[in-house]
């Protein structure tokens, strides 16, 4: 069962990460990574 | 020659992390015109994540810190059901969890630099404090409560909630943003207020303490570490100690830079996986597995003979 774990682990978190970016998630993280995040720096 | 006998190390073994720790700080955060011209860098692959609590905020980033990323998908998500946006955060969430499937905890000890420079703080010479094991479980409470549920339960009107984490805690946010954007961005500094302090405060307590103790934030705070952590038991990427050659002499525990015995939990989820301890062993008792092939420290392998 052990060695298997990974393999579930790996299928879940891949497919997970695909519906996210299925939704259009990559441009959500893009737009607030390019923008200063006034809350990381403190003055949020 | 007895089986517990400790075998002579061809060559004293070098520890090249840090080498690799400086290339993926330098990496992560190459995009150097930024600092010449006083904004961030916001090229079209900065959406990707980095494996690392690197803040996006940095004027170089070239990637987007995944804390940051799940913390602002948490916020947005009560907004994003009202208005039935499909964004849940499970780009990131997921992300997370494939590089923890592959290595658990790993990119702690290897890539991230806010690690790396609290390995370089903890060179300074000075009396050193260890840390008590009950504080880290502290990590997993700032991971539930600053990451999770105050993001997502404590919102606005309209629906937002904010990234607790990164506005109330994140020295690395200070450090690699919040410092650099105001010496080079002037219109921001009239901005400066309480919090800004706070964080400032916060930094330099957090320095101090990295001179002292070993990683402290890591094992305490770091909300990235408590959720790869948990995937060290799992995951492709696994420690062994074999017990046979094991003389409990505790090397591999002195020269640990998280103080965790390997011996007792190979795949504890407070260990980063250095690997220092495969090297600091002299009777080639402690290994690594990944994809089926297992490794020891390079000078132990035994020589064919000639």
């Amino acid at each position: 069962m052990r060695r298997k774990l990974p393999w579930i682990l790996l299928a879940v978190s891949l497919g997970v990460m695909a519906v996210g970016l299925a939704f259009g998630e990559y441009r959500a993280v893009l737009e607030k990574a390019i923008t200063v995040c006034l809350d990381c720096i403190g003055i949020g | 020659m007895g089986a517990n006998d400790p075998i002579k190390p061809v060559r004293k073994p070098r520890d090249k992390r840090a080498w690799y720790q400086a290339f993926f700080a330098l990496g992560m955060n190459a995009w150097i015109p930024s600092w010449f011209k006083g904004e961030i860098f916001q090229g079209g692959i900065k959406g990707v994540c980095v494996p690392a609590l690197n803040c996006y905020s940095c004027p170089s980033a070239l990637g987007a810190c995944p804390i940051g990323a799940l913390q602002t998908s948490f916020a947005g998500l009560r907004f994003n059901l009202t208005v039935a946006e499909k964004k849940f955060g499970l780009y990131v969430t997921g992300f997370l969890a494939a590089v923890g499937s592959a290595v658990g905890r790993m990119p702690c000890g290897w890539v991230c630099p806010f690690g790396f420079i609290q390995e370089l703080f903890h060179k300074i010479p000075s009396p050193k404090i260890k840390l008590p094991h009950a504080m880290t479980y502290f990590r997993y409470v700032v991971l539930a409560t600053t990451v999770v549920a105050l993001p997502l339960l404590v919102v606005d009107q309209f629906g937002y909630g904010q990234t607790w984490f990164c506005k109330w805690i994140c020295p690395a946010g200070t450090l690699e943003a919040g410092i650099p954007l105001m010496l080079i961005k002037a219109d921001l500094r009239p901005l400066i207020g309480f919090m800004y302090y706070w964080k400032l405060g916060l930094l330099a307590l957090f320095a101090g303490w990295f001179v002292v103790s070993q990683r402290p934030f890591c094992r305490t705070v770091c909300p990235l570490g408590a959720f790869w952590g948990l995937f060290n038991k799992g995951s492709f990427f696994r420690m062994a100690v074999d017990d046979e050659k094991c003389t409990l002499c505790d090397k591999c525990h002195k020269d640990c830079p998280v103080e965790i015995k390997i011996y007792e939990s190979a795949n504890s989820p407070d260990c980063v996986r250095c690997l220092r301890c495969v090297s600091s062993c002299k009777f080639g008792a402690i290994s690594y597995e990944f994809l089926g092939k297992k490794e020891v420290a390079p000078d132990l392998r035994v020589k064919k003979p000639a």
